[in-house]
C-alpha cells in the first residue's frame, strides 16, 4: 500500500481528495509507483510525466522522507518507509518565483 | 429573445459572461478551472451547447475539456461526468490529453524537424493547445491549434486526436520559434468548402488547404517582413498573428501580421497592404463585422517590444472600407494611462443585430460594444489576463 499526495490542481482533476492510495506488485520504484497511479486515474497521464516518453515533466518534483528524488533514476527502489506506507510520496508543483 | 454567451479564457481559469440580447445585464460565472492557463474555449456551431475548452499548465501540462450543456458541467471526452475513469478491466480511458506527432513509419523517428533558435534542428516537442476550432457542420469534429506549431483533428468529440501532419511539408525544417513560441493560433474554415481551411503560425506564415487538410501550401504572396526576415518576400517564415474572414465572402481575408494589416480578395493568392491611417500596424486580432463584410476592426498597439497601445490610450479601430480608411473608436475606452494588451484570441464578435463587439485585456478587462463598436463598456474589469475571447449568440 503506497499513500501518494497529490498537488491540489491534480487532486481536483482525479477528482480525490486528500491522499490517494495505490497497490504495487514487486519493486517500490517512481516508475511502479505512477503507473500504478496513472492506471487507477487515467486523467492523470499526462500530466505528472509527458505522454510517450513517461519523462517527468519539467516543473514537477517527488519528495518523499525529507528528500528531493526527483534526479533519481525511475527505476531506483523508494525509501522503505515509502514502501510500507510509513511515509507519502509527494508529487509536487514546483515553486513559482517572482 | 437572443442570449449571447461570452467565453473568456485567462491565466488562471475561465469565465461565462452571459446576457440577454439588450447586452446591458450581464451574468459571470467562474472561475472554471481556476488557477489553469485557459487559451481557449468555443462552442460548437453545429450544436452550441457543445463547447471545447483547452486548459494547459507549466506544470501539469495539457488537459481538454468538454461541455454539452452550454458551460454548466464540464468532462474530459470519453469520461462522462459520473462514469469510471477506468474500464471494467482497468484500462485508461484518458486518451483525450494526448497529442502524439506523426512519426515515419519506417522508421518511427520523428517525422520532421524544424529549426531551433540557435539554428539548429528539433524535432517537434508537444507544448500546448493554443486554439480549438470546432467543425461548422459536425460536433464531434473539432480541430486543434497546437505549439510547437501543427493542427490535429479529433473526429470523436476530442476524445482522440490525429495530426494532419502534410502541413509540415510545407518547407517545416524552416520554420522557427517566434520570442512567443512557435504556435498554431488561427483555424478559418470555408463555409462554402469544408475541404478548404486557412491557418496561420507564428514565425511561419499562413497556409491553406483545399483537400481537407492532407496537403497544404503556404499563401505569403504579397507578405513583407523588412525587419524580420533576411528575405522580406520569403515564402515562410512571417509573423502572422490572426486571419479573419466573413462567412459570406469567403475568398476574402483580412490578415494583421506582426507589422502591417493586410487583405486578400483571391483566398490568399495574394495580399496587399491595407493599414492606411492607424497610428501603428503592429497588434494582434483583427475580426469582421457580422453583418458587413467590409467593416473591419483591430486594436493598434504601439511596437513588438511595447505591447500596449500608443498614448495609453486603448482604440478599437473600424474601417467600413475592408481597409485603408480607419476611424478610432473611443467612447467607454479608457483614454489615459492605459497600458494593457489585446491577444490574438481576445476578439470577437455576435450576430446580433446591431452586431456586438467584445475584447478581453491583459489587464482582466473585457469590454463589450452592442452597437458595432460606437461605444463600449468594460463588463468584467478585474479578471486575471484575458487570453482568449468568443462570442456565441444563441436563439
Amino acid at each position: 500500500m503506497i499513500r501518494v499526495v497529490l498537488p491540489a490542481h491534480l487532486r481536483t482533476l482525479a477528482r480525490v481528495d486528500g491522499e490517494v492510495i495505490v497497490n504495487v506488485k514487486g519493486m517500490v520504484t517512481q516508475r511502479s509507483v505512477l503507473d500504478a497511479l496513472e492506471a487507477r486515474y487515467p486523467m492523470l497521464q499526462g500530466t505528472i510525466r509527458e505522454h510517450g516518453t513517461l519523462k517527468r515533466r519539467a516543473f514537477v518534483r517527488f519528495f518523499a522522507c525529507e528528500q528531493d528524488l526527483s534526479h533519481e533514476s525511475p527505476d531506483t527502489p523508494l525509501p522503505e518507509a515509502v514502501a510500507t506506507g510509513a511515509e507519502p510520496f509527494l508529487i509536487v508543483g514546483a515553486m513559482a518565483g517572482g | 429573445m437572443s442570449t449571447v454567451r461570452v467565453l473568456v479564457g485567462t491565466r488562471k481559469g475561465a469565465f461565462i459572461l452571459t446576457s440577454d440580447g439588450t447586452r446591458k445585464q450581464w451574468d459571470v460565472s467562474g472561475p472554471h478551472f481556476a488557477g489553469w492557463e485557459m487559451y481557449h474555449l468555443k462552442g460548437s456551431p453545429a450544436e452550441p451547447s457543445r463547447i471545447y475548452a483547452s486548459q494547459t499548465s507549466s506544470w501539469f501540462g495539457q488537459i481538454i475539456q468538454r461541455s454539452d450543456d452550454g458551460g454548466k458541467t464540464w468532462h474530459q471526452p470519453g469520461t462522462p461526468p459520473g462514469e469510471p475513469t477506468t474500464t471494467p478491466d482497468g484500462m485508461p480511458k484518458g486518451e483525450s490529453n494526448k497529442f502524439v506527432y506523426d512519426t515515419s513509419p519506417e522508421t518511427g523517428k520523428p517525422l520532421t524537424t524544424h529549426q531551433h533558435y540557435d539554428g539548429t534542428q528539433r524535432p517537434w516537442e508537444f507544448k500546448r493547445v493554443w486554439h480549438l476550432e470546432p467543425s461548422l457542420t459536425d460536433p464531434d469534429t473539432v480541430y486543434a491549434g497546437i505549439e510547437d506549431a501543427a493542427l490535429f483533428r479529433s473526429s470523436n468529440g476530442g476524445q482522440t486526436w490525429q495530426e494532419l501532419s502534410g502541413l509540415r511539408d510545407v518547407k517545416g525544417n524552416l520554420w522557427q520559434p517566434g520570442a512567443g513560441g512557435m504556435c498554431l493560433h488561427t483555424i478559418v474554415q470555408d463555409p462554402t468548402n469544408l475541404q478548404r481551411m486557412y491557418i496561420a503560425i507564428s514565425a511561419a506564415g499562413a497556409f491553406r488547404t483545399d483537400d481537407g487538410g492532407k496537403t497544404w501550401r503556404a499563401i505569403t504572396r504579397g507578405l513583407k517582413s523588412q525587419y524580420e526576415l533576411p528575405d522580406p518576400d520569403a515564402e515562410v517564415g512571417h509573423c502572422v498573428h490572426r486571419i479573419a474572414m466573413h462567412p459570406s465572402r469567403p475568398n476574402v481575408l483580412f490578415m494583421q501580421k506582426h507589422w502591417d494589416v493586410m487583405r486578400s480578395d483571391d483566398a490568399g493568392e495574394s495580399w496587399h497592404e491595407v493599414s492606411g491611417n492607424l497610428p501603428t500596424d503592429f497588434g494582434f486580432p483583427i475580426d469582421v463585422h457580422a453583418h458587413e463584410p467590409e467593416t473591419i476592426y483591430v486594436v493598434p498597439i504601439k511596437s513588438d517590444s511595447e505591447h500596449y497601445p500608443p498614448d495609453g490610450k486603448l482604440r478599437v479601430y473600424r474601417s467600413r472600407t475592408g481597409g485603408n480608411e480607419w476611424e478610432a473608436l473611443t467612447n467607454g475606452l479608457p483614454q489615459r494611462d492605459c497600458y494593457v494588451n489585446v491577444l490574438r484570441d481576445a476578439m470577437a464578435v455576435d450576430t446580433l443585430d446591431a452586431c456586438g463587439i467584445y475584447f478581453g485585456t491583459s489587464g482582466g478587462q473585457v469590454y463589450g460594444s452592442a452597437n458595432a463598436g460606437d461605444s463600449w463598456t468594460a463588463i468584467v474589469r478585474d479578471l486575471p489576463a484575458v487570453l482568449s475571447i468568443e462570442v456565441q449568440t444563441l436563439p
